[in-house]
């Protein structure tokens, strides 16, 4: 069972790393983009504008928490 | 077309993926492990052979835009924890040495341990992104060289253009690592982060269907643009940290904890 738990938190980590809502963001934002694709829009910019969202939202996070702690 | 004219097409068309392949490669071997990510390499092209002989014309068959998607939303995941991390430290809000990582080296060899079956492979981060960008974009080269060899009935010359540019962006690739060895660790994971982030979008958003404008050269401005946006995050939040403005070192001009290069 640790052995089974071991495998799965490694590639937890391995894939999702230490902020899981990154990894969401970039599902959710492709997503997005297939659907806008699907409906006939060419939404080759949205994936880049969620990076920098991503990215700014992580890092205020770790702002934050290094600010109250 | 004519022979030369097929050469230079083939030739031009995978120098593009070879370079992209090469990138990946050099990004895994410069900030993690050389051995791990050759071996990732090796693998990949070990993969590919196998793939290309089993399948032969039918290689353009793959679903190549699926296999796009999964790798670049990998990529992306991967790019922007490398970034954020670039970011902290290079705005002082995470150490340049972590005096953890001896701990966290630990915990991540017991993890390699327990999850077994990597026992030859010393870094299976290394290893995987390699044997993804070789893999992905050793397909493309495989496509190209068979749609215009088909295409022109010529197979032989578009191999040759096809193993010309293979040869010539690998020799690229040994000449510049040793330079690479030379910049510093920070500044690598930047580059690392910025290159993993890009391609992985890029790859992404293609495999999803959309269209770049200019195709892969979008590349040229999208690298750029991910770099001066994380410069401007770390800009940002180096304004912000009392404890990175107060640096005495930063102010005369040193490297310090805090500092991107």
């Amino acid at each position: 069972m640790t052995l089974l738990r071991n495998f799965a938190m490694f590639w937890y980590d391995f894939i999702v790393g230490d902020d899981w809502r990154v990894a969401l963001g970039v599902v959710l934002a492709l997503a997005a983009t297939y659907g806008l694709v699907k409906s006939g829009v060419d939404a080759w910019w949205l994936p880049p504008v969620a990076v920098v969202l991503l990215l700014g939202l992580s890092l205020r996070r770790v702002v934050r928490s290094a600010h109250q702690g | 077309m004519s022979s030369w004219v097929l050469f230079l097409t083939v030739f031009l068309a995978c120098s593009v993926e070879a370079v992209e392949a090469l990138t990946i490669i050099l990004a895994a071997g410069t900030s993690r492990h050389w051995g791990s990510a050759l071996q990732g390499t090796g693998a990949a092209l070990l993969a590919l052979a196998a793939t290309v002989a089993v399948l032969g014309p039918a290689v353009s068959l793959i679903p190549i835009n699926g296999l796009r998607l999964v790798v670049g939303a990998l990529l992306l995941v991967f790019g922007l924890q490398w970034l954020r991390k670039a970011v902290m430290r290079g705005s002082g809000y995470k150490a340049l040495h972590d005096e953890t990582a001896a701990y966290a080296d630990e915990v991540e060899a017991a993890r390699a341990a327990a999850a077994g079956g990597r026992g030859a492979v010393r870094d299976w981060y290394a290893f995987t992104l390699s044997f993804k960008g070789t893999f992905l974009e050793g397909l493309e080269v495989a496509f190209i060289m068979v749609t215009f060899g088909n295409n022109q009935k010529d197979v032989p010359v578009a191999v040759l253009g096809a193993l010309a540019a293979v040869v010539l962006v690998a020799a690229v690739g040994i000449a510049v690592r040793a330079p690479l060895a030379r910049v510093p660790e920070n500044t690598m994971k930047f580059v690392v982060g910025t290159m993993l982030t890009s391609f992985g979008v890029f790859w992404a958003t293609e495999g999803i269907g959309a269209r770049w404008p200019g195709s892969d050269t979008s590349l040229l401005v999208l690298v750029p643009v991910v770099a001066l946006i994380a410069l401007g995050y770390t800009a940002a939040l180096r304004r912000g940290n009392p404890a990175a403005k107060n640096s005495v070192a930063a102010a005369s001009g040193v490297p310090v904890e805090g500092s991107l290069t």
